[in-house]
């Protein structure tokens, strides 16, 4: 088990909003890789996800989604999935917390990540969701994009990325 | 207008950069907006129409909501 995590890079978003955060040039020189997230967008539910890609390819993602909402449990799959955002149908000024582990980002297998997120709402539902991810290809991973399914993120959103290695 | 931007951090060097989207980038999140509002669209849709089925059942039994559950435990 990696025991170590050391800050890469890390991004807390401007008065002009972001359409999406990208980290470029990542090091392959850690074991595995970790987000910490505070997200919220400027739309309604309809840009309540927040989706990744790798090397800026979209291609070859799929995810299974464990999902409650204060009143019930669904499954369901959406490819490129992480974590909820939150958002203008939400308790206003508040942020989705979230992380998204990616472990031997580097290696010559296909790149699993899982990822947790809930939504922060003063009301009886929000959403709380567990997510196993796979992007079927091989490459070791040097950029990761977190993009809004609709919308952009707002002021004050960040985005923090460790590295984790065992020494 | 202001225009659209994203975040690139370059982890190898620690720079931060604000880039103004291409209109081809402003064009494909325009579409995946439009996507996503569609997709809402049929969930609403689908849900109002499963709840209406659903009343019409109960209707048609002449039991409650409550009712069913109780059978259903």
């Amino acid at each position: 088990m990696p025991n170590t995590f050391e800050l890469i890079a890390s991004s807390t978003v401007g008065s002009g909003g972001a359409a999406n955060i990208d980290f470029t040039s990542i090091p392959s020189t850690y074991t595995d890789l970790q987000l910490f997230l505070s997200l919220r967008v400027n739309t309604t539910s309809l840009g309540d996800q927040t989706l990744i890609s790798f090397n800026g390819s979209t291609a070859s993602f799929s995810a299974r989604l464990l999902i409650g909402n204060g009143s019930a449990a669904s499954s369901t799959t959406i490819a490129r999935y992480t974590m909820p955002n939150g958002n203008t149908d939400v308790t206003a000024s508040t942020f989705s917390s979230g992380s998204i582990y990616i472990p031997n980002y580097a290696g010559s297998a296909n790149k699993s990540y899982s990822a947790d997120g809930v939504q922060e709402n003063n009301a009886t539902g929000a959403l709380a969701i567990l997510t196993a991810g796979l992007w079927s290809n091989t490459a070791a991973i040097n950029q990761i994009t977190l993009t809004p399914n609709a919308g952009s993120y707002v002021q004050y959103s960040t985005a923090y990325l460790y590295g984790v290695k065992n020494t | 207008m202001t225009k659209m931007t994203r975040i690139e951090i370059d982890c190898s060097t620690g720079i931060e950069s604000i880039i103004e989207l291409t209109e081809a980038e402003v064009a494909e999140l325009t579409y995946q907006a439009e996507l996503a509002a569609e997709k809402k669209a049929e969930e609403d849709a689908k849900a109002e129409a499963d709840a209406v089925a659903k009343a019409a059942l109960l209707d048609r039994l002449g039991i409650t909501a409550d009712e069913a559950k109780l059978l259903l435990a």
